[in-house]
Parts: structure tokens; sequence; C-alpha cells
């Protein structure tokens, strides 16, 4: 069998696999968000935090919500990093600088999980368990709760009520993210994933040298990376790691789970707002556009233009011989496409095309599938504004899913859109300007200026792979990545809460002949048009100064 | 297009959490705590735990690293490569070598790394040169050394080769260890393992099993 037909299977296999749980797992996701009972684990829960789960929030108690958790998510998680000499399981490492740790806290609470540090040199077991991981389920949490309270602002009228976020997280929690772990984790398990509590233990090699042998409690933190759509690996290498991505299918099984939550949360919106067709339709043109880029991302890494794959006869560096071309541009696609980051090969080292897909998938703005819950809100607010086109063509005032889209939807809608170009791009120009960071570039030339428009790229979109070989563990990028994960993860998520707020207060618009259907071919190709024209014309100036220079 | 109400009753509106006594914000601020304290407990505490309690009972090999043995002692991993070199970082040519590796000094698990290095770096073209040239050195055809054997893998730590590359050092090994070319030939082709479930990944050779069984080869 030739490379490129096993590359056809696994993608085939992949599909079929997602398409098999599509609507049971969003059927499930659905109740889980609208059923009003409790299970008694999450009454315990509820009477521990002090919350009544009746209570249903307003949009801007909603936010406060959000924000008190994530604030102090971050502040505990900075304080876990500071400390962990002082704790168990510290393995000897000592506690993390103050910027790193920052950096740190701001990345694995955005969702991003960016990391300017490595695994295996610096963190506690502790630290991984308790902290690391804990923010990898929260942090997923928060934005699925957050995209079901815009789809609340859909389905409800005439209410200020958006749920009850304490609610809405303690089930995402309980009810989706812990037993898909659990059963994701035996399965990496099987497959050659460590979960131990050792630290390094020295072995003879048998040609007579020491080797130290990493433990961990690896497995139970790599389900939740990727079924998250976290990425921060527990290694540097992250899932190229063998511990972490120990065999072919493993890496395809994490392929699935990193995808399993955003291919799978349109069918729970669809249900919520109570039309399937309407969760179609998003999913339809979040699949179309994964699918292209991936086969894109196939086609350049096998064809490996540029003077080193040339003189290789391959894409091979920074990939693994048991992945091979294909599972690596499988990998890379699909990690940069829903916010993971995680990685089983380097981008950093991809031909100037492939690197410049990954590049590009982020920049669509992570919605295709996109993060868990940060795709789903932000294909929606694509669409809103896919639906405002399309009626300026006509002449018609817009509506999306029975509500109107005035002036106040406009304005939210297109804040959203602006705040993560405008990020990226300043803070690339600042770094580029300065000597200091200038100097962190690994490579030189078109590529080195690729690997600082990744970073912040990267770090915005809350992806969290990199260019790997740009330093940032300085305290300019520290900083600075730090603070663009925060900006790119909570502005639009009070942008969006505002956005269910205001439409939730609506009374629903008839449907008339007039209205523009919304879960038909015409709207997938309109909708992926908007997606592609506005990450394309935002940062095809960017992208002609990197990669585009470098591969043509 | 049809939308109809929601299929479920909706939660009913009622006052916000906690007691109205304290200010909103203090009110959220004291929920966050104590839910981050309660799921670090569940999430952070019991389920790591819980899974390596299945996973020592159920897999108890792979949880400890899939560690191989050799005349009754461990020698390593065999997800993990490790490098066939001297104190110096030489290679031993009667081993079969595996991929260059960007980890540390080379396969140094304390950091796993690749080498990061892009597709038109000056340092990257020279470094394949030098690696083919050493192969060359071994009596292999310069334009036939294969991608896996010029490159470093992504972990630093790749446990395989291809089986091309393998095949190539057979001649080697058989040389420097005054074994019979065929006999080490048929050694590696019984290390050959194909794409797992016979589409996934890619064919390869794992070089410390290969090793290993080299060794008994040898006794």
């Amino acid at each position: 069998m030739g490379e490129t037909t096993s590359f056809i299977l696994s993608v085939l296999g992949l599909v079929a696999a997602l398409a098999l749980v599509h609507r049971p797992l969003g059927d499930h996701m659905a109740r889980a968000y609208s059923g009003s009972r409790h299970l008694r684990a999450e009454r315990v829960v509820y009477r521990l935090v002090g919350v009544d789960p009746e209570a249903d929030q307003r949009w801007p108690v909603y936010l406060r919500s959000v924000l008190a958790f994530s604030v102090v998510s971050v502040l505990a998680l900075y304080l876990l990093q500071r400390v962990q000499s002082h704790l168990p399981l510290a393995l000897g490492f000592p506690g993390i600088e103050p910027d790193q740790a920052f950096n740190t806290a701001a990345s694995f609470v955005s969702n991003t999980n960016w990391q300017s540090y490595s695994g295996e040199a610096a963190m506690g077991h502790l630290t991984q368990m308790g902290g690391l991981a804990v923010q990898n389920f929260v942090s997923a949490a928060v934005g699925m709760a957050v995209a079901v309270a815009l789809i609340r602002g859909f389905a409800r009228s005439r209410t200020e009520r958006l749920g009850n976020f304490w609610v809405d997280l303690t089930r995402t929690c309980i009810r989706i993210l812990l037993p898909l772990s659990f059963v994701a984790a035996i399965v990496l398990v099987a497959c050659g994933v460590i979960q131990n509590l050792h630290g390094f233990t020295d072995v003879q090699t048998l040609a007579g040298g020491t080797q130290p042998i990493p433990g961990g409690p690896v497995a139970s933190q790599e389900a939740i990376k990727e079924l998250g759509t976290n990425g921060g690996g527990f290694f540097n290498a992250n899932s190229a790691h063998p511990f972490e991505g120990p065999t072919a299918f493993a890496s395809w099984f994490q392929v699935f789970l990193i995808l399993l939550i955003p291919f799978s949360m349109p069918r729970a919106f669809g249900r919520l707002v109570g039309d399937v067709r309407q969760g179609y339709a998003i999913v339809a043109t979040m699949g179309l556009i994964w699918l292209a880029s991936l086969v894109a991302m196939y086609v350049v890494e096998s064809a490996h233009p540029g003077t080193v794959p040339q003189a290789v006869g391959a894409s091979m560096e920074g990939k693994e011989t048991r992945f091979g071309v294909g599972l690596s541009s499988l990998f890379a696609t699909s990690t940069t496409m829903t916010s993971t980051g995680a990685v089983n090969s380097f981008h950093d080292s991809f031909t100037s095309l492939g690197g410049g897909l990954a590049l590009l998938n982020m920049q669509l703005g992570e919605v295709t599938p996109g993060g868990v819950g940060g795709g789903l809100y932000g294909m929606l607010v694509l669409a809103i504004v896919a639906v405002f086109l399309a009626g300026l063509m006509v002449g018609r005032t817009p509506e999306y899913l029975g509500k109107k889209l005035a002036p106040r939807e406009m304005k939210l809608a297109s804040l959203y859109i602006l705040v993560m170009p405008a990020t990226v791009l300043s803070l690339t120009a600042l770094a580029v300007a300065l000597d200091g960071p200038r100097s962190s570039m690994l490579n030189a030339g078109a590529h080195g200026f690729s690997e600082v428009l990744y970073a912040f790229t990267s770090a915005t979109n809350n992806n969290g792979s990199a260019f790997a070989g740009i330093s940032v563990n300085t305290g300019f990028y520290n900083t600075t990545l730090g603070l663009a994960m925060l900006i790119g993860r909570f502005v639009p998520i009070i942008l969006v809460l505002a956005l269910a707020g205001s439409l939730a207060r609506q009374a629903p618009v008839p449907v008339t002949g007039g209205t523009l259907p919304t879960h038909r071919g015409l709207f997938v190709g309109l909708l992926s048009g908007v997606v592609i024209v506005v990450a394309g014309l935002t940062f095809l100036p960017a992208l002609a100064l990197g990669p585009l220079a470098e591969g043509l | 297009m049809t939308i109809s109400a929601p299929d479920r009753p909706m939660p009913r509106p009622a006052a916000d959490a906690v007691p109205a006594s304290r200010p909103p914000l203090t009110r959220q601020l004291v929920a966050a705590v104590r839910a981050l304290l309660v799921l670090t407990v569940v999430l952070g505490v019991a389920y790591p735990l819980a899974v390596t309690g299945v996973a020592q009972v159920a897999f108890r090999d792979q949880a400890e690293g899939s560690l191989v043995e050799a005349d009754g002692r461990v020698v390593g991993s065999r997800l993990l490569g490790q490098a066939f070199a001297d104190a110096d970082g030489d290679v031993l040519p009667q081993w079969f070598q595996p991929r260059p590796s960007a980890a540390g000094d080379g396969y140094d698990p304390t950091a796993s790394s690749a080498s990061n290095l892009g597709p038109e770096s000056p340092d990257l073209l020279a470094l394949v040169e030098e690696r083919r040239a050493a192969a060359a050195a071994d009596g292999v055809d310069p334009a036939q050394v294969p991608p896996d054997a010029l490159t470093a893998s992504g972990s630093g730590l790749d446990p395989d080769i291809s089986p091309e590359y393998a095949r190539q050092q057979a001649a080697r090994v058989a040389r420097e260890r005054g074994l019979d070319v065929e006999q080490v030939r048929r050694l590696v082709e019984a290390h050959v393992q194909g794409r797992e479930a016979g589409f996934l990944g890619e064919p390869r050779v794992n070089v410390l099993e290969l090793n290993v069984a080299l060794t008994e080869l040898g006794s």
C-alpha cells in the first residue's frame, strides 16, 4: 500500500468515526445543557460551592461568573507554579520564575496551552495534575458554557436570562469531559502512554551508557489535552514524544479526540434551537474547510518543495518515523484548526507552504471546527456576518434563527472579528521592530518573521502550537504573549455574552418568503466564503512577508 | 426555516446565587474559589489517581513505560530511542544506529526536542550533507540514503528507523561483528513492522529491539 492510499484510508476512517458519534454525542450534550434534573454528585458540588443551581443569570451576571472563575484560576495556577518546590511530587524542580508563571497561567486558563517551559525540565507532577490538567478541563468547560449561553440567546425570547454558569461548568465537567477523558485515558495507556507517579529512573543502555526514563501521570493528562482542545504537552516534544504518542493508532486516536467535541457541538446547537438542519449547515461549513486545508497540507508536504526537503528527498525533519508525512499532516491541520496546539511533528520544519497553511488555519479565527465551545460561538458570529452580507445584497433586514440583526448585534459581531487580527498584527509589528525580541528568532529572514507571526497568531487564537525554534522564555515574550492570550480569549467572550443577552431579549421574527434559509447549500457556500475572505483579506500581506516570500 | 421552541421547559428565573448580603462581584469570587477547589479535588486528584489505579492493574507494562530487558536487566524502553555511541558521542558501528536526534546531546529524555530548523535553513542543509557523507563512508550510495537517516525526528526520541535505513546498515553491522551478512539481513526482515492495522502510519524497524536481538544472535 502506498503512502497516499494509507493517508486517504486514515482520513476516511476518521470521518466515519466522527460521523458515527456526531448524533449521540451532540444529543447527549444538548440534554446535559437543557435538562432540569441534577445528578446527586452535582448537587454536592453546588452545595460545596454555595450556589443555587436553579438561579437563572442575566448576561452581565453570567459574564461576571465567567470572569471571576477565570481570574481566580489565573491567580491559583500562578501561585501553584511559584511554590511548587515546597509541595509533594516536585521532582526537585524549583518554583517557576514570575514572568513565565504568568505566561503559563494565562495560557492554560485561556485554553491556549502555549508553553514557554519544557515540561520534563520544569514542572513537578503535582503542578501538572492539580494545576495544568485541571485547567485543561475547566478552561474547556468555560468555552462550552459560553457557546451554550449564546445558543440560549437564539433559542429563548423575551427574557433576560441565559442560564447558570456554575451549572453549565459543573455539568460540562461531570457529564461530558470527565467520562470521555477517563475512557480515552485508558485507551491511550493500552497503546503505551505511561501513567505512573515516578520521576526519572536511570537505566543502563545496551551500549553501556545511561538513559533516564521519565515517569508521570501522562495518559490522564493526554486525554483531556486533546478532548478539551488544550494542547499543552506533558513533555516538551508534546504528542511527538513516544510516551505521549506511542503508536500510529494512538496519534490517529488523538486527532479523533481533538475533533470529537468541536464537530459534535453543532448537533447540540441544532437540537437546542429546535432545528437540527441549522446544525448540519454549520458542521458542513466547518468540515469542508477542514478537509480542503487537510488535502492541501498533504499535497505540499508529500511534494516537499524547498531546499532542504529536496536535498533530503522528503519533508521528514521534525517528523516521527511511525507517523510519516500522512499522519503528521492530519495532526497538523486538525490541531491548528481547532485551537488545540498539540503537535505530533514540528511545524517550524514543515515546507514553507505547509507551515504557511498551519498559520493560515489559525488565522481563519479557529472556527473550522475551532476549539470546544469557541469554535461554535466564533462560527455563529461569522454566520451573523454572512446573513448580514446577504441582507445587504437583497436589501432586506437580516435575521438569523428568528432573531433580527440590528445595529447593536452587528456592532458586537464586527468588534468580535476585529479583536484577533488587531492584536496579532500590532504585537507582531512591535516584536519585529524591537532588537531584543527580534533576536529570539532561530531561523533567519522570512522564516524568522514567520516564527514571530506564528507566535502571536497562535497565542491570540488560543491555539498554543508554535514555530518552536523561537526562544520565547524572555520577559518580553512571556508578557506580551500572555496578554495576547487573555485578550484573544476574554474580549470575544465578553462580546459573545453581550450578543447573547441582546438576542435573548428579542421577540422571534416570523419566517416569511423573504427570509434567507440558513440550512441549505447556498448558505454553506456563503458562510465558507465569509470565513475565508475575512481572514484572507486581513492576513494576506503578513503571509506574503513570511511563508509566501519563502515558499514561492 | 422553522424554529420551534426548545423541547424542554426553561429553568425558572430566580435570584442570583449565594446570599444577597454581599456585593455581587465578591459573591462571584467566593463561588469561584470554592468551585476551583472542588473541581481540583475531582479533576486534579481523584481523576488522575483513578486512571493510574486502573492502568497499573490492567496495563501495567505500558503504564510503567514498556521497558525492555536483555540478559535479565532493564536496558531501556521499547518506545524511547537510545544512543548507540560511546561516552564521547562517537557512533559505535557494531550497532544499528537510530535517526539523528535533537534531544540534548542526542536521545536525552530530559530534553525532548526537534531541531526546529526551517526548510531553507543553511545550517540544516549542512547537517544533511554531513550525515549523507557519513553514510557514504560506510559504502552506501550517497543518493540512496533514506530521508529518516538525514533528518532529526520531532521528539529526538524516535525509537524507529525506516526498513530501508535498517537494511542499509546490515552489511556494516555484520562486518563489525564478524557475522554472516545474510543472517543479519534475515534478522532485519524479521523486525520490519508494517503499517498498523494495515493502513495506519508507516512501516518501520524498532532499533532497540533489533539490537537486543543482535546480541542474542552473537551469543
